[in-house]
């Protein structure tokens, strides 16, 4: 090993050449890092600014985008801490608090699916449990190449295989999610992973080390060469002469994840938590070392000394740069007050979790590394945490834009007859994207902890948070980049919309948003317009409903070669529910119920499962964003779900009526006879928002009525529950069991 | 005085807060074990709950087998205390020899989460005495390695000494005779891969009828 690069030899060598732009610095960037210092940075310093002022680290593209979230935020008390905090935090009454985040891991899970998503499973059930909350459930939104495309197989088996593996041995529920496909994902999936904690409210704990003279203590795993292709770079091109340059640039770039030892971290950090023994805390994510150092000594008091040497290492062959970059897994890092120590230390033991002090608290400002006694950083930690340079990077409205919403699929042929229509919503029923998913759900432990009441197929999760008062938190997540791509704005709209309705159909109040931005290069005008009209529509449309973001995650350069991937924002919404005992289901379940269609149906098929599936066309306009009707609907389904007028409710989105009633008669084992009030074409495919279907527990007719009333949302009696088949009356009628075989046998006949 | 009826935590375990509901609702009193302390404290049972003990690391069960807990439960075990292992619990019986058999990867290799018909087969052992001979049930499975293997002779042996406890309708991952669940000679000693537990309330289950495992032994510790 070859001595390394301290504070001393930087100063006595301020000409010597380094490879920042093969970490992914500018020009400009070196420079600025140069002026902070007032020298050349230190290896170990090169490599922390890099990572810390990565896109991934920084938001540095994003960031003035993003910050419309705080501008337009509705007023809401609910919220204990929001954007900037690992997670948002949101009181739901009863003195607990929940704390939800979703992060994407898409890069690292096409290049090993199986690793990739389970670690993206693991980094974000760390956020929430550095937030001082118990994970209780997770979720995943994933995106696909073309279902029958070789390699789709490979990424999709993996992908599932990893979040099922790490899920299932933390013991965190999975509670839904999304799967789609689509042919601009087949080079760069989306692995969206949403987790779920609760508190009660005085356990809030926040990343800050104040506090001088304070234990910086290090807890997990050993600290190896995982995720540091970039430290690589730096062997290679300026500790030449090790020879090992070489070996380490050929290290994996994907970390490798160890659930067991996450689930030991979550309860060691739980008890910790509960005897009072930790004053700061934050999980090692992304930029690992580096940027728990930096960020905890940021939002503290400001200084903090690291001993990089006291670091329990895998391999020792590990120098200052590549430690401060590492992403192993399983680890956090605790602000400890000096006389809790040997009791922190007891804890870590007793469940078997490493844990090493590795420096502490000071009250200098600076944050000051050393390596066996010799300064490798010295820096004012501000400037790598929140000092990055922000960009205004040019954006544009790309010219296809125009062509494409004059593309109306208004213009492509409609089934005709009674025939068509049925063939029709058998294409969609079977077709993988509104197939059912239980190929892929089976594979995920929905049970486990005992408090899952609602899970996939259902609209949204529900998961029980008092045993006593029945109070409980509904979530779901949507995204559409078919929609977003014909209307970034309106995408944006729609999946928020969508996500909305879906808590809602559960029978609970939306009360928060997290969101999840994939999208191609920044550097690509066309994208980066995409992507300020999603978040200016995204923030725009919370405003309205009122429900505030409370943090989310943005992941660019989502492409392959030249070509983005639709613009993708997935968008969570967590709701509260005041009884989970007046749960909605979508399954029809009492026979001769009646069944109520609410909202407003226009012939709205821009970006519709319909256009996709038979003609794969992608044109027009997506359709219309009505956050007034969002609300009342929301409203009339809490309103008959806590009265019990309500038995069963489905929300409307892709595939419209006729994917929604199957899916409604094939969960609740029951068919429904419907009449359609217009046009059945359009009233079995439109994909208008603010719809969903009710199922009206016999005998509360009237009282359903008086909330739609109430509420001025459009109702009208369609039909009723009843027999073994879907039949709509004037056109077609399918068996339940042909439904089955086409809805469940979709995804296993590609599968396996 | 209720029965006390311990529930154990080795690292890795998951279902334990589950197990220990389900024994309060079943009219009992759940008592919490620790896998590195060779003392039951007391308890008239004891449930060897789900999850990924160790990490599920070498072979499932086979270190948790060897934590000092394990060698006060086999000795009482032995004498007759009423043991249940669920799922990674009843792996954690076979790897100590507790029960016969083994537990294999799913024929389908991949983890299996869904809602099962199960059958009790004998409702003589102190886990199954409030069901009928012969009842069917619905209860969720959840494993990855629930495929139960042993040697014919010892397949023979449990069939003809009434030692299948419990066995699959829809066989779900390759289980040899659709076996979900058996007993040692004695019938103190029950392990089944599905889960019991998560199926003793509607709210969040499918249903009820895995209530029957706990009252079972509530009843008998009580003298009813």
């Amino acid at each position: 090993m070859t001595a390394p690069d301290t504070v001393t030899r930087a100063a006595a060598s301020p000409d010597r050449p380094q490879p920042y732009a093969e970490l992914g610095l500018t020009g400009p960037e070196y420079e600025r890092i140069r002026q902070v210092l007032g020298r050349r940075p230190t290896d170990a310093e090169l490599a922390l600014y890099s990572v810390m002022w990565s896109e991934h680290c920084s938001y540095k593209s994003s960031k003035v985008h993003l910050r419309q979230f705080a501008a337009k935020a509705p007023p809401s008390d609910a919220l204990l801490a929001g954007i900037g905090a690992n997670a948002g935090v949101v009181d739901i009454g009863g003195g607990y608090a929940v704390t939800f985040k979703i992060e994407s891991h898409n890069h690292p899970s096409y290049v090993e699916p199986h690793q990739g998503a389970a670690t993206g499973v693991g980094g974000i059930v760390r956020d929430i449990l550095a937030m001082g909350a118990r994970p209780v459930a997770v979720m995943d939104s994933l995106r696909f190449g073309p279902a029958g495309a070789g390699d789709t197989r490979r990424v999709l088996s993996g992908v599932v295989s990893g979040i099922s593996f790490y899920g299932n041995c933390l013991g965190l529920p999975n509670i839904g999610g999304e799967l789609a496909f689509d042919a601009c994902y087949a080079g760069n999936p989306l692995v969206n992973a949403l987790c779920v904690g609760v508190m009660r409210h005085g356990d809030l704990k926040l990343a800050t080390a104040d506090g001088p003279g304070n234990q910086v203590i290090l807890l997990g795993s050993r600290t190896g060469p995982d995720g540091i292709g970039g430290a690589s770079v730096l062997a290679s091109a300026t500790f030449g002469g090790s020879g090992d340059g070489g070996h380490a640039a050929k290290r994996p770039s994907v970390q490798v994840g160890d659930p067991f030892l996450e689930k030991l971290l979550i309860e060691c950090c739980l008890e910790l938590y509960r005897d009072g023994l930790v004053a700061g805390i934050q999980d090692l994510g992304a930029a690992g070392v580096a940027c728990a150092t930096t960020e905890l000594a940021a939002a503290g008091t400001g200084g903090m000394r690291v001993r990089l040497d006291a670091v329990p290492l895998r391999d020792p062959a590990l120098g200052p740069p590549e430690i401060l970059m590492s992403e192993s897994q399983e680890r956090m890092m605790a602000v400890v007050e000096p006389a809790d120590v040997p009791r922190f230390l007891a804890v870590c033991a007793r469940w078997g979790v490493q844990a090493t002090v590795i420096g502490e608290v000071t009250g200098t400002g600076r944050l000051e590394m050393t390596w066996h006694g010799d300064t490798v950083v010295d820096i004012p930690p501000g400037t790598a945490a929140d000092e990055c340079p922000v960009y205004s990077r040019p954006l544009a409205r790309p010219a296809w834009q125009d062509k494409l919403a004059a593309d109306d699929p208004a213009a492509l042929p409609r089934p005709s007859g009674a025939s068509g229509l049925r063939a029709t919503l058998l294409s969609l029923l079977g077709s993988p994207g509104l197939a059912d998913k239980t190929w892929v759900t089976e594979q995920y432990d929905r049970y486990v902890r005992g408090d899952t009441v609602l899970a996939m197929p259902e609209d949204g999760g529900l998961l029980r948070v008092d045993d006593e008062t029945g109070l409980g938190v509904a979530l779901a997540t949507d995204g559409n980049g078919r929609y977003a791509l014909l209307d970034p704005y309106a995408g944006a709209q729609l999946a928020l919309s969508e996500a909305y309705r879906n808590v809602a159909a559960t029978g609970a109040r939306p009360l928060a948003v997290t969101n999840c931005m994939n999208f191609g290069s920044p550097e690509d005008p066309a994208v980066m317009w995409q992507f300020a009209e999603a978040v200016r529509g995204l923030a725009d449309g919370c405003a309205v409903l009122g429900v505030p973001v409370t943090g989310g995650n943005v992941s660019f350069y989502n492409q392959t070669g030249a070509a983005a991937i639709q613009p993708t924002p997935v968008i969570g919404v967590l709701g509260v529910h005041e009884d989970v005992r007046r749960r909605l289901s979508i399954g029809f379940a009492a026979d001769g119920a009646r069944i109520v269609l609410l909202g407003r149906t226009e012939p709205e098929f821009g970006g519709s499962a319909w256009a996709q599936v038979v003609h794969g066309h992608l044109g027009g306009r997506p359709p219309r964003v009505d956050f007034g009707a969002e609300r009342a609907l929301a409203r009339v389904l809490a309103d008959a779900a806590g009265s019990g007028a309500a038995c069963a409710a489905h929300d409307l989105s892709d595939g419209g009526l006729g994917v929604a009633l199957a899916e409604s008669c094939l969960r609740g084992g029951l068919g429904c006879r419907v009449t359609l009030p217009g046009d059945a074409f359009t009233f079995l495919f439109s994909e208008s928002a603010g719809r969903a279907i009710v199922a009206v527990r016999p005998g509360a007719e009237t009282e359903f009525e008086q909330i739609c009333a109430a509420h001025g949302v459009p109702a009208a009696a369609i039909g009723a529950v009843g027999g073994h088949r879907l039949e709509v009356a004037d056109a077609f009628t399918i068996s339940l069991v042909e439904l089955a075989e086409v809805h469940r046998g979709a995804l296993p006949a590609i599968f396996g | 005085m209720s029965a006390r009826i311990g529930v154990i935590t080795f690292p890795g375990s998951l279902d334990e807060g589950e197990a220990a509901r389900a024994v309060r609702r079943a009219g009992g009193e759940p008592v919490a074990l620790w896998h590195g302390e060779r003392d039951l404290r007391g308890a008239d049972a004891v449930i060897l709950p789900g999850g990924f003990s160790y990490g599920d690391y070498l072979r499932c069960g086979a270190i948790a087998r060897f934590s000092p807990v394990m060698a006060e439960v086999a000795a009482a075990a032995r004498a007759g205390l009423p043991v249940l292992g669920i799922c990674n619990g009843f792996q954690i019986l076979c790897e100590a020899h507790l029960l016969p058999g083994a537990l294999t990867r799913n024929a389908g290799l991949h983890f299996v989460s869904r809602d099962l018909r199960l059958r009790v087969e004998n409702v003589r052992t102190p886990w199954t005495r409030a069901y009928a001979a012969g009842q069917e049930i619905t209860v969720p499975l959840k494993s990855g390695e629930g495929a139960y293997a042993a040697d014919a002779g010892t397949l023979a042996a449990l069939e003809s000494g009434g030692q299948v406890v419990v066995r699959y309708l829809g066989n779900p991952n390759g289980s040899a005779r659709d076996i979900a669940g058996v007993s040692n000679e004695a019938g103190n000693v029950v392990g089944l891969m599905p889960h019991p537990e998560y199926a003793t309330s509607e709210l969040t289950g499918p249903g009820a009828d895995g209530l029957g495992f706990f009252s079972s032994v509530v009843c008998v510790l009580m003298g009813a």
